[in-house]
C-alpha cells in the first residue's frame, strides 16, 4: 500500500450511473461469495443427508452392540466402538493435563516476549500441522520401536509384550496429534478471566501457583472442557496415525489390557470401505458404521461449540 | 519465572517510575505490595505455601517445554529410520538417494524412467511419480478451497446478518470436523460413481475426485483464518473508504481484502500444508496408481498414501521401510516450511495492522 497506489476518486460520472455501478458491483460480490457459502453449506449437507439415508436401514441397538458376523457383512460394531472409546479414554487421561499446564505455563508464566516463549508457540504451531501419517510413522518409530521394545527388555525379558502395535500407543501417539488443541483452547479461555480476578488473588497474598489452580483455573474450565470434547472428536476420527500403531482390521476379543490390540471406528470405515472381499456385501454395514462415526463427531463438535459460546458469553456479553 | 515464595524483593514501583520501566513484573510488585501491607506470601490464608506447589511449577514448566521436544523427537525418530537410505551399504543394494530421483534405465523399458513399483522382483523407488500426484491432487484441491473457502469468509464477514454468522459459522466448524475417513468414504463410495457419470471417466478414482473430496477438508481451514484476517481490519479503513464515496464492494474488494491479505495467503498456505499432508481421503479416493502423467483424471498415488498403503506390509529395516521413513521426513519437512511460511505472514500482518488477532 504505497502512496503512489492511491488514485484520485473520479467526480465527474452521472450520479445516476455511479449508483448504478455501485449498486451493481455489490449484487455481483454478493451472489459470487453468498453462493459460494452456501456450495460449502450444500456439500455438508449433501454429506450429511446420504450418510443418514443410506445408514439408517441397518442401524439398529443390534448393529451398536454385536460384534461383526460373516466376514463383516453381518452383525454389528461393539468391538470397534468399545476400541475408539478405549483409546480416547487412555488418550484424554495423557493429553489434557499435558495440553493445560502447557497453556498454563504459556498465558501465566512465561515471559511473553521471552525467546523460549516463542520457540514453544512455534512448536505448537508445527505440530498442529504436521501430517497425521507423519505421527503415526512417529508412534510406530518411538512408542512401538523404541519405548514398547525398550520396556520389553527392562520388564518382560525381551517377551514380545509392549514392543509391538498396541492401544497403549495408538493412544499416544494420538494425544501428541491432540495435544495444540487442547492448548489453544485453554489459552483462549485462560485469556478470558479478568485481569482483576488475578490481582485480587495476587493481592490477598496468594503465590501464582495458588492464583492459578485456586482462581484462574475454576474460571477457565470451560475452555479446558472445549478442549477435551475437541480432542476426543478428533481421536475419534483420525486413522491415519492409528494404522501401524495399534489398530486392528478385526479381533475376536475385546482389548482389555494396554497391550493388546483393538478395533477402531475410523479404521473400520477404511477396511470396510477398501478391504473388504464382498463390497456390495458390506456396503449397508460401512453406512451405518460411518452414521455412528459422524454422529459422534458431530455431537462432540456441537456440545464443544456450545460450552465455548457461553464461555465466551458470561465474560463480555459479546456473541462469538 | 520462578515465584520465589518468600524470597521476593522488597521493592515497589517507586515514585515517578512507571511499573514498565521498574522491570518489575506485575506479579513481583503486587506480591511486595501485599507483604507491605502484612501479608507473607509464604502464609496464604494463614496456612503455609505446601512444598509440593513448587514442584508443581516445575513439573508445568517441564511440560511446556516437552511440545518443543515432541516436534523435534518426531522428526528425530522419523529421520533416524530413514538415515539408513544415507549410509547402510544393505539399503544401497537395492536404492540409493540418487536412484530415487534420477530417471533410472529398467529392464524391459526403452529409456531412463521414473517408476515407483517397491514390490517387484526389481524394486523401482522412483519419488517423482508420488511427488506428481501430491501435486496434482493439492492444486485440484486449492483450486476449489480457495475461491469457496475466501469467498465464503468475505460474505460471512462482510455482507452476511449477525443471525446468519451465528448460524453458518458452528455448520461450517462441523464441516471441519467431519473425519477425514469419512470424506474418503464419501468420495470413494459416492462422488466417484457421480463424477464418472457426469464426465464419462475412463477410471473411476483420480486425481479429480481425491482433490475435490480433499478440499472439503481445507475449505474449513481456509474459511475460519480468512474470516479472521479480514474481522481484524480496523473499522477505520472501512470509513476512511467509506468516505471516500467508495461502494461496499469497492471497500471490500481494494480495501478490506488488500489489508487482510497476509492473513488470507496464511489460511491459503495452512490450507496447503493440510491438503500435502492429508493421508486418508487421498489413500480412499485417488486409485493409488503411480503413473506418471499430466491428467488429472487419472489414478494418482500420493506420498502419504503411499506411507500409508505400504507400511503396514514391509520388513522392519528393509529398503522399502527406510525409503518410507524417507517419503515421511519430506512430508514433514515440506509441511513444516509451508506452515512456518503461513505463521509468519500471520504475524507480519498483526505488525501491520497493529492489532492483536
Amino acid at each position: 500500500m504505497t502512496a503512489s497506489a492511491v488514485t484520485p476518486p473520479v467526480f465527474d460520472e452521472n450520479p445516476f450511473v455511479r449508483r448504478l455501478r455501485s449498486r451493481l458491483g455489490d449484487l455481483a460480490l454478493v451472489v459470487a461469495t453468498g453462493s459460494a457459502t452456501l456450495l460449502v453449506l450444500g456439500v455438508l449437507a449433501i454429506i450429511v443427508a446420504d450418510v443418514v439415508i443410506g445408514g439408517s436401514q441397518r442401524f439398529s441397538w443390534t448393529f451398536l452392540s454385536t460384534a461383526p458376523t460373516e466376514g463383516m457383512t453381518a452383525g454389528g460394531v461393539f468391538p470397534a466402538i468399545f476400541g475408539t472409546v478405549a483409546m480416547v479414554v487412555m488418550m484424554t487421561i495423557a493429553v489434557v493435563p499435558a495440553g493445560v499446564a502447557t497453556a498454563v505455563y504459556l498465558h501465566e508464566y512465561a515471559d511473553a516476549t521471552a525467546r523460549m516463549t516463542r520457540i514453544i508457540r512455534i512448536a505448537v504451531n508445527n505440530l498442529a500441522g504436521v501430517p497425521s501419517i507423519v505421527f503415526g510413522l512417529f508412534g510406530l518409530g518411538f512408542f512401538v520401536r523404541f519405548v514398547g521394545t525398550g520396556m520389553d527388555f527392562a520388564f518382560f525379558g525381551g517377551q514380545k509384550v509392549f514392543g509391538q502395535p498396541a492401544l497403549v500407543w495408538a493412544s499416544l501417539t494420538m494425544a501428541v496429534l491432540t495435544v495444540p488443541v487442547v492448548i489453544v483452547a485453554t489459552e483462549e479461555a485462560l485469556r478470558s478471566v479478568p485481569r482483576e480476578l488475578r490481582e485480587a488473588s495476587l493481592a490477598l497474598g496468594a503465590t501464582r501457583f495458588q492464583t492459578v489452580i485456586n482462581v484462574v483455573l475454576p474460571q477457565a474450565t470451560p475452555g479446558i472442557l472445549t478442549g477435551t470434547i475437541l480432542a476426543i472428536s478428533r481421536g475419534a476420527g483420525e486413522v491415519a496415525p492409528i494404522l501401524f500403531t495399534g489398530a486392528a482390521y478385526y479381533l475376536p476379543n475385546l482389548p482389555w489390557h494396554p497391550s493388546s490390540q483393538f478395533m477402531h471406528l475410523g479404521y473400520h470405515v477404511y477396511v470396510l470401505a477398501t478391504q473388504s472381499p464382498d463390497v456390495d456385501a458390506s456396503k449397508p454395514l460401512l453406512y451405518s458404521t460411518v452414521l455412528v462415526l459422524l454422529a459422534v463427531t458431530f455431537v462432540l463438535n456441537l456440545s464443544a461449540f456450545i460450552v465455548r459460546s457461553r464461555m465466551r458469553h458470561r465474560f463480555t456479553g459479546a456473541g462469538t | 519465572m520462578s515465584d520465589r515464595v518468600g524470597q521476593v524483593p522488597l521493592r515497589t514501583v517507586g515514585p515517578g517510575e512507571s511499573l514498565a520501566a521498574s522491570k518489575l513484573k506485575l506479579h513481583d510488585h503486587v506480591t511486595a505490595a501485599a507483604r507491605v501491607a502484612g501479608n507473607s506470601p509464604a502464609r496464604y490464608l494463614g496456612r503455609p505455601v505446601p512444598r509440593w506447589h513448587r514442584v508443581a511449577e516445575i513439573a508445568i514448566q517441564v511440560i511446556a517445554l516437552g511440545v518443543i521436544a515432541a516436534v523435534l523427537l518426531i522428526f528425530a525418530f522419523v529421520a533416524k529410520e530413514a538415515l539408513p537410505l544415507l549410509f547402510s551399504d544393505k539399503v544401497h543394494g537395492e536404492v540409493t538417494l540418487g536412484k530415487m530421483f534420477i530417471a533410472q534405465a529398467w529392464p524391459g523399458y526403452d529409456g531412463a524412467e521414473h517408476i515407483w513399483q517397491p514390490v517387484s522382483d526389481i524394486p523401482k523407488y522412483g519419488i517423482w511419480p508420488l511427488i506428481l500426484g501430491t501435486l496434482k491432487v493439492s492444486i485440484v484441491a486449492m483450486l476449489v478451497a480457495v475461491p469457496l473457502g475466501v469467498g465464503s469468509a468475505v460474505y460471512v464477514s462482510q455482507y452476511a446478518s449477525r443471525r446468519t454468522r451465528e448460524l453458518v459459522k458452528p455448520v461450517i466448524e462441523l464441516l471441519a470436523g467431519v473425519p477425514s475417513v469419512v470424506l474418503g468414504f464419501f468420495a470413494l463410495m459416492v462422488m466417484a460413481s457421480w463424477f464418472q457419470g457426469w464426465f464419462g471417466l475412463e477410471s473411476r478414482l483420480n486425481a479429480l475426485i481425491a482433490g475435490v473430496a480433499l478440499s472439503f477438508a481445507v475449505i474449513p481451514l481456509i474459511f475460519t483464518i480468512s474470516e479472521e484476517a479480514l474481522g481484524a481490519v480496523p473499522r477505520s479503513y472501512v470509513e476512511a473508504s467509506t468516505a471516500l464515496g467508495a461502494a461496499r464492494w469497492q471497500t471490500i474488494v481494494r480495501v478490506l481484502v488488500p489489508a487482510a491479505s497476509p492473513g488470507i495467503a496464511a489460511a491459503v498456505a495452512l490450507g496447503l500444508g493440510r491438503a500435502v499432508g492429508e493421508t486418508m481421503i487421498v489413500l480412499m479416493a485417488s486409485g493409488n496408481a503411480a503413473i506418471t502423467s499430466t491428467s488429472f483424471v487419472e489414478s494418482v498415488r500420493t506420498l502419504s498414501a503411499t506411507i500409508a498403503a505400504e507400511l503396514a506390509e514391509v520388513v522392519f529395516g528393509g529398503a522399502h521401510y527406510t525409503v518410507l521413513f524417507f517419503l515421511g521426513t519430506v512430508l514433514f519437512l515440506t509441511t513444516f516450511v509451508i506452515n512456518f511460511l503461513g505463521d509468519y505472514a500471520i504475524a507480519r500482518m498483526k505488525r501491520r495492522l497493529g492489532v492483536a488477532v
